[in-house]
C-alpha cells in the first residue's frame, strides 16, 4: 500500500514498471503447464540454428521433411515408453517389440501369406500388444522390476525378431512389396489435403481451448484472461501454417514432391489418443495417481495392478504401431536392427522432452518434442559430417543433461514442502 | 480391573442390540468387547467405546496401547477378533474400507495418501471420478471441491487447481479432511492429525476439526498432543495395553491426570468418573 501511495503522485515512471512486471507474471502463467517445454524448445532452437549455420541445406524442406520422418520413429517409441514411465516403470525391450511387429506386419503382406495390409498391421500390433500383456503380468505376478523383466525380453525378441526374420528363408533381410505400408511413410497426402489438415487440427485445439474457457466462465470457476487463448492460437497457428509450407514445398530433385508424409498425421493420432487417455478419463488420471503415489491411489479404491497391466499393453500396442512405421521407413525388415540402441534413444525422447522417470510426470507430448530434438541431432551432426561415434557421445551427453533436469526438478519439488 | 467387571454386562448387550440404543441414546458408533489379536500378542482387549454424532471424541494412549489397532479395526483394516460394532444401534460387520465408507466412516491416516503430483481436485475425488460419456467432468468436480472446501472454511487454500506437493502441512491435511468428508460422512477417524505441523498450522487443523464437529459429524482423533486434545475434544478415552481403561467427558481431566492414565492406566486418586459409556 505504501508504495502504491509514494507512486500516486508520479505516476509517469510507474506505470512501466508496473506494465512490466505485470506482462512478467502473466507470461508465466501464460504457459501455465507448458512451462516445462519452455527450455527443450530453447534447446532446439540452438540447435537448428547451429545447424543451420554449419550446413545450409539443414533448413530445406526435403531436409526438414526427412528429418520428421526420421523422428518418426523416435517419437512413437518414445510415447511408448512414456505410459510405463508415468509409473516409474520401463521398457527396455520395446526396441525389438518393435522390430518383431515390423518383421510380422512384413512378413504377413509377403507372397508367401498374401494377407491384406489392414489384417497383417493388426496381428503385428495384436502381438506387440500381447508382449506387453506378457511383460506387464509378470512384472505384476511376480513382483520383479520392469527393469530386470523387459531386460530380458530385450534378449528374448531380439532371438524372437530374427528367428522370424531368418526362418523365413529370407538370408536376414525381407523387403516390403505391399503398397499401402510402403506408403505409411514415403506416401504423402496432397497439398490441398495437407492445408486441411493441418488447419483442422489448429481450428479444433482452438476451439476446445475456447469451449472450456466458456464452460468454467458459465460455472462461476476461474478462467485466464481470454487473449491467452487468442495468443496460444497464432502460436498454433503459425507453427501449423509453417510445417504446412515446408511440407508442401516441391521436395523432389527429379519429380515433384510435395505434401505432408503420411507419417506425420499417424504421430498426431497416437499423441491425441494417448493425450486424451491421460487427461480426460479416468484409467489416465489412474496412471498419474499411481506413479505419484502408488499406495495411496491403491486407499483411494484404484486397481493399481490392472491399470499398470494396461500401461504395458499400451506401451506395447504404440511400440507396434511403431514397427510399422519402420518397415515402412526401412521398405522391408533386417535382422541387424538394433532394438536396443533405439529403445534407449525412445527412452531419451521422453526424458529430453520433459518427462520423469520417477513416475508421475509427463506427457504425450514430451515424447514428440524429445523425438525431434534428438532427431535433428541425428540429422543436422551426418550434414555436418560428424562422426557417428561423436553422434553417439552428444546424444549420450544429451540424456545425461535432461535426466539431471528432471533429477534436479524432483529435488526441488520435495524441498517446496 | 474395570474391564472384567464389565464383561458380564457386555454379553448381555450384545445380545439385545435394543439395549444398546437404550442404553447410549445419540450413539452414532458402539464397540461392545472388541478385540484383535495377532496370534499369541493381545492387541487390544474388551474394549467397549461409544461415539455421539456431531462429538469429538479424543482417544488417547502411550505407543502400544492399542489405538492404532482399534481405528483400523473401525475403519476396516481387519477384522476384530471378537466382539461386536454397532453403527445407529444396529450390529455391523465391516470387513473392508469400503464397508467402513459405505457406512459414512472415513479414515484419514497419517500419511494422508494424497498423490502430490495431482491437483486438490484429482486428489479429493481420486477413485471416485465423475464422467459423462466416459470423460472427466472437471468443471462439476472442481466445483463440489470448491463448495466442499468453502464448508470446511478452508481458505488459505488459492486455487483448487494447485498441486496437492505445493501445498502446507496443514493444507494438506485439510485436502485429506475434505476429501474423506465429501462423500456424506457421519463420522471422520483422524489418526495424529496435527503430528509434525507448526503452530499455526496445527491451529488450522483444530478449528477444522471444531468445524467438522459443528456440522453434526463425529470425529474421532488420535493424538499424542495433549494441548490440542483438550482444544478440541469434548470427550477423552484412554487407552492403555491395549485396554479401554477411561473414558469421561474433557472436563473431568486435567494434564496431570490424562498423563497419569496413559502412562499407568489407573487414576492414584479415586476415579472421580468413570464414564458413563463404561
Amino acid at each position: 500500500m505504501s508504495i502504491s501511495h509514494e507512486q500516486g503522485p508520479t505516476p509517469g515512471p510507474a506505470a512501466p514498471g508496473a506494465t512490466l512486471s505485470n506482462v512478467k507474471s502473466q507470461l508465466k502463467t501464460l504457459w501455465q503447464g507448458d512451462t516445462g517445454l519452455v527450455p527443450v524448445l530453447l534447446g532446439l532452437l540452438v540447435l537448428v540454428i547451429y545447424f543451420q549455420i554449419r550446413s545450409s541445406v539443414f533448413l530445406s524442406a526435403g531436409n526438414l521433411t526427412n528429418l520428421f520422418t526420421q523422428a518418426t520413429i523416435f517419437v512413437l517409441l518414445g510415447m511408448a515408453e512414456v505410459w510405463l514411465l508415468l509409473l516409474g516403470d520401463i521398457d527396455l525391450s520395446l526396441g525389438y517389440v518393435m522390430g518383431l511387429s515390423a518383421a510380422i506386419a512384413t512378413i504377413l503382406v509377403d507372397n508367401q501369406f498374401h494377407l491384406s495390409w489392414i489384417l497383417a498391421m493388426l496381428v503385428a500390433v495384436g502381438v506387440s500388444t500381447f508382449i506387453g500383456f506378457l511383460h506387464g503380468t509378470i512384472v505384476i505376478r511376480l513382483r520383479l522390476p520392469s527393469f530386470i523383466v523387459t531386460l530380458a525380453g530385450l534378449l528374448v525378441w531380439e532371438g524372437v525378431m530374427i528367428w522370424t526374420i531368418d526362418s523365413n528363408g529370407s538370408g536376414g533381410t525381407i523387403a516390403l512389396n505391399e503398397k499401402v505400408m510402403y506408403d505409411l511413410v514415403s506416401g504423402q497426402l496432397t497439398v490441398l489435403v495437407t492445408w486441411v489438415f493441418v488447419l483442422v487440427l489448429v481450428a479444433f485445439m482452438g476451439y476446445s481451448m475456447v469451449r472450456t474457457y466458456q464452460k468454467r466462465l458459465a460455472s462461476g470457476l476461474d478462467v485466464k484472461p481470454f487473449y491467452f487463448i487468442i495468443v496460444k492460437v497464432v502460436v498454433l497457428a503459425i507453427a501449423g501454417i509453417v510445417m504446412v509450407l515446408v511440407f508442401n514445398a516441391n521436395r523432389g530433385s527429379f519429380t515433384v514432391i510435395r505434401g505432408m508424409p503420411f507419417a506425420v498425421p499417424i504421430d498426431f493420432a497416437v499423441l491425441g489418443g494417448g493425450s486424451f487417455l491421460l487427461t480426460k478419463t479416468r484409467p489416465g488420471r489412474y496412471l498419474y495417481a499411481i506413479g505419484g503415489n502408488s499406495e495411496g491411489a491403491r486407499r483411494a479404491g484404484v486397481n493399481v495392478n490392472r491399470y499398470r497391466l494396461m500401461a504395458f499393453m499400451l506401451a506395447g500396442f504404440t511400440a507396434g504401431i511403431a514397427g510399422l512405421l519402420y518397415a515402412s521407413r526401412l521398405g522391408g525388415i533386417s535382422d541387424g536392427v538394433d532394438g536396443g540402441n533405439l529403445v534407449l534413444l525412445a527412452v531419451a525422447s521422453a526424458v529430453i522432452g520433459g518427462c520423469s522417470l520417477y513416475g508421475g510426470r509427463g506427457r504425450m507430448i514430451h515424447a514428440v518434442i524429445g523425438g525431434v530434438v534428438i532427431a535433428t541431432v541425428y540429422n543436422g551432426m551426418a550434414l555436418v559430417g560428424i562422426a557417428t561415434s561423436a553422434q553417439y557421445i552428444v546424444t549420450g551427453l544429451v540424456l545425461l543433461a535432461a535426466v539431471s533436469v528432471d533429477s534436479l526438478a524432483r529435488r526441488g519439488n520435495t524441498m517446496l514442502r | 480391573m474395570d474391564s472384567t467387571s464389565e464383561s458380564p454386562q457386555l454379553t448381555s448387550m450384545g445380545n439385545g442390540g435394543s439395549e444398546v440404543e437404550t442404553s447410549a441414546p445419540q450413539s452414532l458408533l458402539g464397540m461392545r468387547g472388541l478385540s484383535k489379536h495377532f496370534g499369541p500378542v493381545q492387541a487390544m482387549q474388551n474394549v467397549d467405546l461409544e461415539v455421539k454424532a456431531g462429538e469429538v471424541l479424543a482417544l488417547i494412549g502411550d505407543n502400544g496401547a492399542g489405538k492404532s489397532t482399534l481405528i483400523k479395526t473401525i475403519a476396516g483394516i481387519w477384522a476384530p477378533s471378537a466382539g461386536k460394532i454397532f453403527w445407529k444401534g444396529k450390529e455391523v460387520h465391516i470387513h473392508s474400507p469400503r464397508d467402513a465408507a459405505d457406512l459414512g466412516i472415513a479414515t484419514v491416516y497419517q500419511d494422508l495418501a494424497l498423490c502430490d503430483n495431482l491437483d486438490i481436485v484429482q486428489n479429493m475425488y481420486l477413485g471416485r471420478e465423475e464422467t459423462r460419456l466416459g470423460i472427466l467432468n472437471e468443471i462439476e468436480m472442481e466445483i463440489t471441491t470448491r463448495k466442499t472446501l468453502a464448508d470446511l472454511s478452508v481458505t488459505t487454500v488459492k486455487s483448487a487447481r494447485q498441486l496437492v506437493g505445493s501445498l502446507s502441512g496443514g493444507q494438506r491435511q485439510a485436502v485429506a479432511v475434505a476429501r474423506a468428508v465429501m462423500r456424506e460422512s457421519e463420522m471422520v477417524i483422524l489418526d495424529e492429525p496435527t503430528a509434525a505441523l507448526g503452530v499455526s498450522q496445527t491451529a488450522q487443523v483444530l478449528e477444522l476439526i471444531k468445524t467438522l464437529s459443528s456440522q453434526g459429524i463425529a470425529v474421532l482423533v488420535i493424538s499424542h498432543n495433549l494441548v490440542d486434545v483438550f482444544a478440541v475434544a469434548d470427550r477423552i478415552a484412554v487407552m492403555y495395553l491395549g485396554a479401554m481403561v477411561h473414558t469421561g467427558p474433557i472436563g473431568d481431566y486435567d494434564t496431570a491426570s490424562a498423563v497419569e492414565l496413559i502412562t499407568t492406566g489407573t487414576l492414584g486418586r479415586a476415579g472421580t468418573s468413570v464414564s458413563s459409556a463404561l
